[in-house]
């Protein structure tokens, strides 16, 4: 074998050293100032802090918290420590979150296909929305919605929806299932299911298919694990049935579940104003799909069904999940508008915390650090996820 | 190999006839009907919009009351919206709580602004006077609700509020932050590597944070962190919250002008001998910029929506400001109008913007399609 000089590798620090002496000091002196102007602002921060007697520190967190909070998905009482107080706060804003983003998906995906529909109704109705929608702000529509709930008949005059729903000033009252934890579980093991199917899925792909032993128990074994693990835990926890339908009674409502108007609020904020931006970016993703696969697609006799579902989506899939990534990212941050209603979320409840901590640094920061590791988490996923599905490089 | 093709053409069908000309209501009402499909889709959603809207026609037109100075009118049975709370509010919607004789301040601010948007829509005046107009307004509107000199009387910031405060947060906001904005995305694509990780690292956790956090930093952290002889207004470290805030999102929109541009263009003008800040001047930024601006205008809009935050902080931009002449408990129950009216005053500021961001848009690729040629 000849020997090939190894690639020449540029020297360590190479960027550092770029563009001369000069340029090096221009970044030390940057450098300095920064380091200098944190150094500053510490010690202001030290010197007020000493001044009005107050200690730093996180030991607050373990301390008995003196306030209870509204109802949320988790509930808090006074009595348990901060600590556990930002718990149910984190709690509420991801289990708000996702509930939304759910929603936001299915609304916009519905009104995004809809407003590049040839038929002139449905599009301009889904046009309007997305216009109406997108063009005022979220805390708006977020304080509309609220209002709206709250000055709704009281009880006994409630909006009746087909006599299974109720609206009224206490929210909406809701048919629910009796037994709602093992439902819970039943959904988590269902998610974990087709999470596994997944990756199985994605691992068997990548050995190209043995012409002679065509996979014959791929369709049954993905059924097995999608809805083998729910199916289980279903059947596990005793085949629980029950569901319990409201009722009116004389001033109340007996049984079903009642969202409150400052979940509904935050929910109908959160997920229709995303909706909109998320309608936009489906119609932009299907017309990204090159109009003459679709052309081909017709000359070869497939249905528009067929069309949609083999050419049109899988491509589209393709474009929309980066910028439906940050449209997530951007509801779980618009989450914190929760403490304009008074809906315990991370941040009301941080802000509830500090006010009677009076650790105000201690609380900000450690509220900011939760929602930058939500914001950078879902990024991660979604460019996982996203590696996933491109196609392999050709 | 050559290119194959099902189609024959020319095999001597006979051409297709013209389609026949059909009017607009002809054609629409074809485009309804195309299918059994859509035929029944139109039929649903008529169906429903029919359900919906009449009602809600009734409720807030037919029924409406528009005018009472007392709020038993908009109880009587079978009234419909009660308009007339904007009526008796507007002032406080309007204006917050300005003083109340001071208050054509406020109106002569909106005029301002209004007249001077819709002067410069159509680009007839050249951008240098364009743009030294908007300072000028902008200085103007300062000084009009300061007060304090050419014997008007002064007027604390505690008291600004409504549709001027919602101007100036917003106009603050965009001048503060477009400057910042290229010198972030500039600075992030430095070759400089300590240049370029500090405006990464800051851009980066800025957009990591909610708006609200960054605004509840500024107004309540930034006063410890400073020495107290320097105070700083409740009212500007929101603002510097949301310049910040704002800052980040537009400097990703630079960047992506930035990368946009072919380095032939910078490598070209360095051949030139042009020195690095008469190449940003003259090259770099005119192109990136107009590159970026449908971005950027998104983000501007996005900022003209997040003036509402402020409501929040307790100040009384047009949100707050509602929600405070909502308080009155003779017209608390009305609240649902005061909202729509807020809401409806921002669709049409932010639809105007959203249509003269796409104007400029089109505008831009026409030169650039000439520029092309």
């Amino acid at each position: 074998m000849t020997d090939i000089a190894p690639p020449a590798r540029p020297p360590r620090f190479a960027r550092l050293r770029r563009g001369g002496p000069r340029a090096a000091l221009w970044q030390l002196a940057v450098l300095a100032a920064v380091i200098a102007l944190g150094v500053w602002l510490v010690a202001n921060a030290r010197a007020a802090l000493e001044a009005r007697g107050m200690t730093s520190g996180l030991d607050f967190l373990f301390a008995a918290a003196p306030f209870s909070l509204g109802e949320g998905f988790f509930s808090f009482s006074s009595g348990d420590s901060y600590l556990s107080a930002l718990g149910v706060g984190l709690g509420n804003t991801v289990m708000l979150s996702l509930v939304s983003m759910v929603t936001a998906t299915l609304i916009g995906a519905v009104t995004g296909v809809a407003a590049l529909s040839r038929n002139p109704l449905a599009a301009g109705l889904a046009r309007g929305y997305i216009d109406l929608f997108r063009n005022t702000p979220q805390l708006v529509q977020i304080v509309f919605w609220y209002t709206f709930f709250t000055l709704m008949p009281a009880a006994r005059d409630a909006w009746s929806i087909l006599d299974v729903a109720f609206a009224s000033n206490r929210g909406l009252t809701v048919p629910a299932p009796d037994d709602r934890e093992t439902l819970a579980l039943v959904f988590l093991a269902f998610c974990g299911g087709l999470l596994l199917a997944f990756l199985i899925g994605r691992l068997a792909r990548r050995r190209p298919a043995d012409p002679q032993r065509p996979r014959r128990w791929t369709g049954p074994l993905v059924a097995l694990l999608v809805l083998g693990p729910p199916l289980a835990v279903w059947l596990g926890a005793g085949v629980p049935l029950g569901w319990s339908v409201p009722a009116l009674g004389k001033f109340n409502f007996s049984g079903g579940a009642t969202l409150s108007p400052e979940f509904l609020a935050i929910y109908f904020g959160l997920s229709f104003y995303i909706a909109a931006f998320i309608a936009e970016i489906v119609r932009g993703g299907v017309q990204s799909v090159d109009a003459g696969q679709v052309e081909a697609a017709r000359t070869i006799g497939l249905s528009p069904g067929s069309i949609y579902r083999r050419i049109v989506a899988p491509q589209a899939f393709r474009v929309v999940i980066p910028p439906l990534a940050a449209q997530y990212v951007s509801l779980i941050k618009n989450s914190s508008l929760g403490v304009a209603v008074g809906y315990p979320d991370l941040f009301s409840t941080s802000n509830t915390a500090l006010t009677y901590s009076g650790r105000t640094i201690e609380v900000l920061v450690v509220m900011a650090c939760i929602y930058l590791a939500l914001s950078v988490s879902v990024g991660l996923v979604a460019n996982l996820f996203n590696r996933l599905v491109q196609i392999p490089g050709r | 190999m050559s290119v194959t093709s099902f189609a024959t053409p020319g095999t001597g069908a006979a051409p297709r006839p013209a389609p026949e000309a059909e009017g607009r209501a002809a054609g629409t009402l074809r485009r309804l009907f195309r299918s059994p499909l859509s035929g029944a889709l139109t039929l649903v959603i008529a169906l429903v919009l029919v359900a919906v809207a009449w009602p809600l026609l009734r409720w807030a037109v037919i029924d409406a009351v528009w005018y009472a100075p007392d709020p038993a009118a908009c109880r009587a049975e079978g009234a419909g919206a009660c308009w007339a709370v904007i009526v008796e509010k507007h002032r406080v919607i309007l204006f917050g709580a300005f003083p109340y004789e001071q208050q054509w301040r406020g109106a002569v601010i909106v005029a301002l602004w209004l007249g001077w948007a819709l002067l410069t829509a159509p680009r007839l005046l050249p951008l240098a006077v364009r743009l030294g107009g908007w300072v000028v307004v902008f200085l103007v509107s300062l000084v009009l609700m300061r007060g304090g000199i050419l014997g008007l009387a002064p007027v604390g910031t505690d008291l600004w509020g409504g549709l001027p405060l919602t101007f100036l947060i917003f106009g603050g906001t965009v001048a503060g932050g477009l400057p910042l904005a290229v010198a972030l995305a500039l600075g992030r694509r430095s070759d400089w590597p300590v240049i370029s990780f500090l405006c990464a690292a800051f851009v980066e956790c800025v957009r990591g944070f909610p708006l609200l956090v960054v605004l509840f930093f500024a107004a309540l952290i930034l006063p410890l962190f400073l020495p107290p002889e320097l105070t700083i207004d409740k009212l500007l470290r929101a603002e510097i919250g949301m310049i910040v805030f704002f800052a980040a999102y537009a400097a990703e929109a630079v960047r992506g002008g930035l990368q946009a541009l072919p380095d032939g263009q910078e490598e070209a003008a360095k051949a030139l001998g042009m020195s690095y800040w008469l190449r940003l001047r003259k090259v770099v930024l005119p192109q990136a910029i107009a590159v970026a601006l449908p971005a950027l205008f998104n983000d501007i809009i996005r900022a003209f929506k997040n003036t509402t935050f402020f409501s929040i902080l307790g100040l009384f931009d047009v949100l707050g400001a509602t929600k405070a002449a909502l308080q009155d408990p003779d017209w608390v129950r009305y609240g649902l109008e005061g909202y729509l009216f807020v809401f409806l005053l921002y669709f049409l500021i932010c639809t105007g913007l959203s249509l003269y961001g796409r104007s400029i848009e089109r505008d831009n690729l026409r030169r650039l399609r000439r520029a092309g040629e």
